[in-house]
């Protein structure tokens, strides 16, 4: 299809307003948050509803038309980075809470209602939404989803997987599909959900989403202590984990993560080598109980100084120096690279000390902040893209970083996904046979691997579909996929 | 017994997993009443790879079995030529107690894992009540079973971490990994979850664990009517209570909601205060002593018919009168039981004939998937699987779920005709 004769098809379907065709204003869309790739779509369409979005898809999968979703574009891995010569289906006009079910303890929603929105709503009914990435108050639902986004409080309470009980989905044919209970548990046939949740936009687009909502615990207690250095600190998580305790969260900082913080929201952090925010949540009489055993522990780990928040504003403040870490590395280096492996956390101490002595041997900064208690890393890598050549020495420091965490015996990563920025590395992680059989669920999701393609495998499989009657594999066409 | 199975002979597939480990069935072999022609027990990944690409050259149906304990789930198989047995593929291969991971192979039995793991004070998050009677962590996986204690830690799909599989071409592929926090790469681990053998062999899990709580209560109200079970279930849900389980027992002497408190003993007893302040205004409330407590979960084996009902689980009342009115209309004695927090019940039907079971299990069926639930036949004896289907209707997912069986099995040999959707 030409590409006057497509626009005012999405016209048609969407109206004017729906569709951006300029080329200043396709720009605002060539990234996602990861800025080392940019690629301006050919469209970019705004759909309001599920019909809307049907609509488009329908005319992507007859024209062979690859296209893209996108929530608000903070993904880390260049997940929604468009297609050249694609559609861009950008969700964020679908911002509806459709439904509160406090009884079933359900909220359903469209995609592009943002993560902290469904706290705020029943809020008042004594529940939330436990899934909380530091992006909650723009990220959207849709993209949680997609990514299988983690938080803080995930260690206890479980990723983004544990809470999408249902979704309605729009699959690449432009065809509907219910998968997921939604409310009832335990609906017949395979467990499409859990392989929908976490596949980077890359099995269809989903449309209305249904979410378990949690109460909210009866009692909240959170404590900062300060460390000579992460391996100290590595061992009053060890002490906490090994003492049967689960904490809604532990979180690590080192001294560079703490003074960048420090500099840019000032939540008046000990200077420190190493921190650990801890806190629990449940029931009081247990969690006082573990919490006085939690302040124990620190201390016979030799905490230098141990603040425990007083209320909830001294609470949100900690949460708030925690939140803040990676856009306050801009407070101490131009640019930086992160990376998101995980390793087992028995290994964390070994793991961090090769960071460092990479760290080193680059000769390059390596700020840490990370989820401590499921071994969750997050190296920043730190440089200047005005030096020649700092950008790709950073990016190799990073690679190397993750190659130590494989092995250890970790994983590519904890919760920012694989999109565009580490497909490279997929092979590291996986066999050839590994990577064929999970593009089996792709072949039958999308045959024709116009969804999303060339985002998480290193080699796009092609599926034994013929292309349609009329021309070349739409996955070749854009130069991702050679034949084979 | 017939054995001529296509072109295969028992020393062909003692080639494969050694003389002792292949043998030709009996009719305790047989899947559903359906008997197959040969067992086999590989001992190793690579042997269930061999197995698995020479049954596919020799066109043979494969039943992947663990314990047997599920033999009776799902519709009857189409045919069987082969029951793969796991069983001597039962090591845990890896536990770093302070990773809180498991790594195990596919037949390992949960009661010997729980044991193994208890000894760290550790344990799976997962109670089927099949583990007394020889489940293994494969069986578990493949049948999606569930416990009691779903109610806190979720189902198998929320402990699973990683898989290995053998595809029915021979094909060995991983997913997930042995962290308990990992999106890299399709999450396979929760597609081959229930998936009963259909898609292909798991042949080892790695699971993430909890700690073993110190202490339990179990707290009890009895209930005088169905609105009464509704109301104290919503209550419990609602309160900023924590419990591990919220059951419900409804038979003909006893009629039961029991909330089960694990943890510490300080909050054990603080929180059993509440529960039991909590629901004293829905009837009698006590405490049950370990032996009541220990005898709950359906056991879902044998020639009764049973049931599982799915629905939202705040129409608790709703869900015991649908199942209460159509039994008495028919004269059937229904034994009710089920996870009341999550909106599981499980029901066995006795009392009746095949064609008052029938009509039972349609006018349910009819219900609950109107308004968004389902009901399975978990089990029953053939006479009634020729009348009814076990899963009941896909809805829009049919389609899309055809897809992904062609994709993993497109020669249809793995377990035909078992599950949902005819696959
Ligand atoms: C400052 C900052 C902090 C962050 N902190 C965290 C954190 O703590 N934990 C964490 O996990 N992540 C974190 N992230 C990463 C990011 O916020 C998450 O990945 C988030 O879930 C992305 O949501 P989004 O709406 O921005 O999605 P996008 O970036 O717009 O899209 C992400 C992916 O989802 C797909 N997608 C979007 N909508 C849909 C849909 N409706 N159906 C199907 N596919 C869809 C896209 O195609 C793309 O592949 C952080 C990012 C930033 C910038």
């Amino acid at each position: 299809m030409e590409r006057e004769a497509l626009i005012r098809t999405m016209q048609s379907i969407l109206g004017p307003e729906g569709v951006i065709s300029e080329r200043e204003q396709l720009r605002s869309y060539e990234c996602d948050g990861l800025m080392n790739y940019r690629v301006i779509p050919e469209l970019v369409v705004l759909p309001e509803t599920a019909a809307q979005v049907q609509a488009i898809v329908r005319v992507c999968y007859d024209e062979g038309i690859p296209f893209v979703a996108r929530g608000s574009g903070t993904g880390l891995s260049g997940g929604a980075l468009p297609v050249e010569s694609g559609v861009l289906i950008v969700l964020s006009r679908m911002r509806k809470i459709l439904e509160v079910d406090i009884p079933n303890q359900r909220v359903v929603v469209e995609p592009g209602v943002i993560n902290m929105w469904v706290s705020n709503e029943v809020a008042e009914d004594g529940y939330y939404y436990a899934p909380d990435p530091a992006s909650q108050i723009v990220s959207s639902i849709g993209g949680n989803l997609a990514e299988n986004s983690g938080g803080v409080h995930c260690l206890k309470y479980g990723f983004t997987t544990n809470h999408v009980m249902g979704a309605e989905i729009v699959l690449p044919d432009g065809s509907m599909v219910n998968i997921g209970g939604g409310k009832a548990p335990d609906a017949p046939g395979y467990e499409l959900l859990g392989a929908f949740v976490g596949s980077e936009g890359t099995l269809g687009i989903a449309t209305k989403i249904t979410l378990r909502i949690v109460r909210k615990p009866e009692a909240v207690r959170t404590l900062l202590a300060a460390f000579k250095d992460t391996e100290e600190a590595g061992g009053a998580v060890s002490g906490i984990i090994g003492a049967g305790i689960v904490p809604a969260a532990i979180e690590m900082m080192d001294a560079l993560c703490i003074e960048a913080v420090e500099s840019a929201v000032q939540p008046g952090f000990p200077q420190a080598g190493a921190i650990l925010i801890v806190e629990l949540d449940g029931p009081a009489a247990e969690v006082e109980n573990q919490f006085e055993q939690t302040l124990k522990i620190c201390e016979e780990n030799d905490a230098s100084e141990i603040r425990v928040a007083e209320d909830d504003a001294e609470r949100a403040l900690f949460w708030k120096g925690r939140k803040a870490a990676f856009a306050a590395m801009g407070r101490i280096s131009n640019d930086y690279y992160v990376q998101d492996s995980v390793v087992p956390r028995t290994e964390l101490g070994k793991v961090l000390k090769k960071i460092s002595d990479l760290g080193e041997e680059y000769g390059m900064r390596i700020a840490n902040v990370f989820h401590a208690g499921d071994g969750n890393l997050h190296p920043l890598v730190l440089y200047d893209n005005n030096v020649p050549g700092e950008a790709e020495k950073a990016e190799k420091l990073a690679g190397d970083i993750v190659f130590t965490c494989l092995e250890h015996g970790g994983s590519l990563t904890g919760e920012h996904g694989i999109g565009e920025d580490k497909k490279k590395y997929m092979p590291k992680m996986f066999t050839t046979d590994d990577l064929n059989v999970m593009q089996l669920l792709r072949c039958a999701f999308d045959p024709h691997q116009i969804c999303n393609p060339g985002k998480i495998f290193p080699t796009p499989r092609l599926c034994g579909e013929r292309p349609g009657p009329f021309r070349m594999h739409p996955v070749q066409r854009a130069g991702l996929a050679e034949n084979f | 017994m017939d054995t001529r199975t296509k072109n295969v002979s028992l020393e062909d597939l003692q080639r494969i997993v050694g003389e002792e480990h292949a043998w030709e069935a009996t009719p305790d072999d047989a899947v559903d009443g359906v008997g197959s022609s040969f067992v086999a027990e590989p001992g190793s990944v690579e042997e269930t790879s061999e197995l698995l690409r020479f049954a596919a050259e020799e066109g043979l149906a494969v039943s992947p079995r663990g314990g047997g304990t599920k033999a009776s789930l799902g519709n009857p198989p189409r045919e069987v030529d082969l029951v793969l047995s796991t069983v001597r593929m039962d090591e845990v291969i890896e536990h770093v107690p302070g990773d809180q991971v498991v790594r195990v192979q596919a037949g390992i039995k949960l009661e010997d894992l729980q044991e193994r793991l208890g000894g760290s004070d550790q344990m799976l998050g997962i109670d089927p009540p099949e583990t007394k009677s020889g489940a293994t962590v494969g069986g578990v996986v493949a049948a999606n079973s569930s416990g009691p204690r779903r109610h806190r830690y979720g189902t198998i799909r929320d402990l699973i971490i990683g898989i290995t599989v053998v595809l029915s071409d021979g094909t060995v592929a991983k997913a997930g990994g042995k962290v308990v926090k990992n999106v890299a790469g399709y999450d396979l681990s929760k597609l081959f979850t229930g998936s009963l053998g259909t898609l292909g062999v798991i042949a080892e899990c790695n699971f993430r664990l909890h700690p073993r709580p110190e202490a339990a209560r179990t707290v009890a109200v009895e209930l005088a009517s169905t609105q009464a079970a509704g109301e104290a279930a919503r209550a419990v849900l609602h309160a900023q209570l924590v419990p591990s389980a919220v059951e419900l027992h409804w038979g003909e002497d006893e009629r039961l909601l029991t909330v089960l408190i694990e943890g510490i003993p300080p909050g054990v007893e603080a929180q059993s205060d509440t529960a039991y302040y909590l629901l004293r205004g829905f009837g009698e409330v006590r405490t049950l002593t370990q032996e009541e407590a220990g005898s709950s979960g359906p056991s879902g084996a044998g020639d009764e018919v049973a049931l599982k009902i799915g629905a939202p689980p705040a129409e608790l009342t709703g869900v015991l009168d649908s199942v209460l009115g159509a039994c008495s209309r028919r004269r059937v004695t229904p034994l009710i039981s089920g996870h009341a927090g999550i909106g599981v019940t499980y029901v066995s039907l006795s009392g009746g004939d095949d064609e008052a079971y029938v009509q039972v299990v349609e006018e349910l069926r009819e219900i609950w998937t109107r308004r968004g639930g389902s009901v399975v036949v978990r089990s029953a004896p053939p006479s009634f699987k020729e009348r009814v289907e076990a899963w009941g209707p896909m809805g829009s997912r049919l389609e899309l779920t055809r897809r992904v069986k062609e994709k993993f099995d497109p020669r249809g040999v793995m377990n035909p005709g078992r599950f949902a959707g005819g696959i």
